[in-house]
């Protein structure tokens, strides 16, 4: 057992017993035409954009890098669509079009880190910053409302499961397919280490950098289609707000070091899955929803003091000295 | 210790001005023309009233930019900041709606705020969490904790409050100031005589600089890196106290997003987010620049409000890219 994800798993098995626990009906699945429903589907079903986010996110974390501008291409994916759809456009195209702006976005993203060498926190809050306005501007300052029912699919539809589970899951197996089963994870995290020895030793440094961030993007992108989709319109306010933090934590609780060189997708997933039920614990068992963010931080101090150096280091002597 | 007086960059000084006061006379210039392109296009932008004016709406933004410099300027982040704000508006109103004497009150939300940032800055310095993650985290505790004491937005009656919120102070020339415009200057001056001539401040450039070399010269790194939390506390609290004022009541979501608001302003301002390189004065002129891009979209009318946040986008860029020029000519 990886040691790295024995944290994250052991918090999320502690939160489905506490479930188990305070509401027993948490367990409890139904098929429905064919469709099946219950709590954990819908931590599934709301973990989806997280999660789909938080897995562009662990790439770009594994080379020393952070996106913060996720929650504004969320933003704008969904304005850019659903203006399309709503100016008579089709679904698909708008997707598409919403998609190719994404992965531009991303461009730009990679190539402040890459090639103008900013930090990439700094280099993302640009985006951060401006993207809101950017899609508030796409919709004009509206809530664009569309009726759509090929949009509808993606966020709201089911397939069996719900489409967004089903999208989430394809993209972290292939993701996991094509970083492991290829050299393209290791060089990822060799970037991660040092950037410039990889260079030297012949890895693609800045390709591979600006491919990260165009990949986070278009995660980021199709989540926002999902959440716009979910709810059939265009918030451009409030439409993925607070998601890269989700996203961030969700990679740091999956044992992803910030410090890059080493990434864990089941670690995100597990991460993922540990923040949207903590989230929906806490509806289930009546504590005020806005008190979450109190859980939130105290998972995150949690979580973060029991991977830190320094606790690590006291556990290693302990072992040290029962060996 | 006289040798780490002034703050050390990888940039050879070159004709003229040092490049490292570059980024801050570059603000000043922007500053300069936002304001003069103002003057030109809206009738009336041109008055002492209108500067006065960028600094008492402000006035919070500026205290709170002044704890992120010294936060920044070790190479740490602090993410709490608007949080803190929206924490310490509340614990104010439902202190003084409880009938807490207002000095009590002011009292206890500076205390608060600077516990949190120390709590912070123990976790990062004692356990060597980035300093990312542990304010995020203070970020969602004290967000979480407004809602705590209430969801409801809570009005502010007190009469020694309303008082200060609406007295007014003129100066010469008919231009009127509020007094938190007069509480964030004696923050920046204080801010300033820290930074520049205290041993304190020289440790905090050290350690921006590199933490490692300031920790084997003997400086107090640790303490200087749980100080910069401390102070980054003490000042967003103090900044939700001048916005409690400013918007006579505690909310919780009062301040959503200003984190960035602040770290723009010290990034604009010429600061270096690597730490060891800016100034107190460039991150105000970093808030002043915000405000006046503020100002001149609300004077044209025409423009909606999201513009603000586009052109900020575009400065913030301009700005890194200008930093990463003048660090990248001096270094070679």
């Amino acid at each position: 057992m990886n040691r790295r994800l024995l944290w994250p798993l052991l918090a999320l098995a502690a939160l489905l017993l506490l479930n188990l626990v305070a509401n027993p009906s948490f367990f409890a699945l139904r098929l429905q035409d064919g469709h099946l429903f219950g709590s954990l589907v819908d931590v599934l079903r709301n973990g989806a954009p997280t999660l789909l986010i938080a897995l562009g996110m662990t790439l770009v974390i594994a080379t020393r890098g952070i996106d913060l501008s996720v929650g504004a291409v969320v933003a704008i994916a969904g304005a850019v669509t659903c203006t399309h759809i709503a100016g008579g456009g089709g679904a698909l195209s708008g997707m598409l079009l919403a998609l190719a702006l994404c992965a531009v976005l991303g461009l730009w993203n990679g190539f402040l880190v890459s090639v103008l060498g900013i930090q990439p926190i700094i280099a993302t809050l640009v985006l951060m910053t401006a993207g809101r306005g950017i899609a508030m501007l796409v919709t004009e300052g509206q809530i664009i409302t569309v009726d759509d029912p090929a949009f509808r699919e993606i966020g709201a539809g089911f397939l069996f499961l719900p489409v967004s589970i089903l999208i989430s899951l394809a993209a972290l197996a292939a993701t996991a397919l094509v970083t492991r089963r290829t050299a393209l994870g290791m060089l990822i995290e060799s970037v991660g280490v040092n950037p410039e020895a990889s260079r030297l030793a012949g890895v693609r440094s800045r390709t591979i950098i600006w491919t990260v961030y165009v990949f986070a993007a278009l995660c980021a992108g199709v989540a926002g289609l999902m959440i716009s989709s979910n709810v059939s319109a265009a918030d451009a306010n409030n439409a993925g707000l607070w998601i890269e933090m989700d996203a961030i934590l969700a990679v740091v609780i999956g044992g992803t070091s910030l410090a890059g060189g080493r990434y864990s997708l089941t670690g995100t997933l597990l991460g993922a899955l540990v923040i949207q039920t903590l989230t929906t614990t806490i509806y289930t068992i009546g504590v005020p929803p806005e008190v979450t963010l109190v859980f939130k931080a105290i998972v995150v101090i949690a979580v973060c003091l029991l991977q830190a150096p320094a606790l690590s280091r006291v556990f290693a002597r302990r072992e040290a000295v029962a060996a | 210790m006289t040798t780490v007086l002034e703050p050390q960059l990888p940039v050879k000084a070159g004709p003229g001005a040092p490049s490292r006061f570059l980024p801050v006379i570059a603000t000043f210039v922007v500053f300069v023309l936002t304001f003069g392109a103002g003057s030109v296009a809206y009738e009336g932008f041109a008055s002492g009233q209108v500067v006065a004016n960028l600094f008492i709406d402000n006035a919070f933004l500026i205290v709170l930019a002044v704890g992120m410099t010294f936060v920044i300027l070790t190479g740490g982040i602090d993410l709490s900041v608007g949080s803190v704000i929206a924490l310490s508006t509340m614990i104010a109103a439902a202190a003084l709606r409880a009938g807490w004497p207002p000095v009590v009150v002011v009292v206890a939300v500076l205390a608060t705020g600077s516990l949190l940032g120390f709590l912070m800055g123990m976790v990062i310095h004692k356990f060597g969490v980035q300093p990312f993650i542990v304010t995020l985290a203070g970020m969602f505790l004290a967000r979480g904790l407004c809602f705590v004491i209430s969801v409801e937005s809570i009005s502010i009656k007190d009469k020694a409050f309303r008082s200060l919120a609406t007295a007014t102070i003129e100066l010469p020339g008919g231009v009127t100031i509020t007094p938190p415009v007069v509480i964030a200057l004696v923050v920046v001056a204080v801010a300033a005589y820290v930074l520049h001539l205290t041993r304190f401040g020289r440790t905090v450039y050290a350690v921006g600089g590199s933490e490692a070399s300031a920790r084997l010269m003997g400086l107090r790194t640790g303490q200087v890196k749980v100080g910069v939390y401390v102070i980054s506390g003490f000042c967003s609290s103090l900044a939700g106290l001048l916005f409690a004022l400013y918007m006579l009541s505690g909310y919780s979501l009062h301040g959503v997003g200003m984190e960035l608001d602040a770290i723009a302003a010290v990034v604009v301002g010429g600061s270096l987010l690597s730490g060891g390189v800016g100034f107190v004065v460039g991150s105000v002129a970093g808030v002043l620049v915000l405000g006046t891009v503020q100002t001149v979209i609300s004077f044209q009318g025409t423009l909606s409000s999201w513009w603000t946040k586009i052109v900020i986008g575009g400065l913030l860029l301009a700005f890194i890219v200008l930093q990463r020029l003048i660090v990248r000519r001096g270094g070679s």
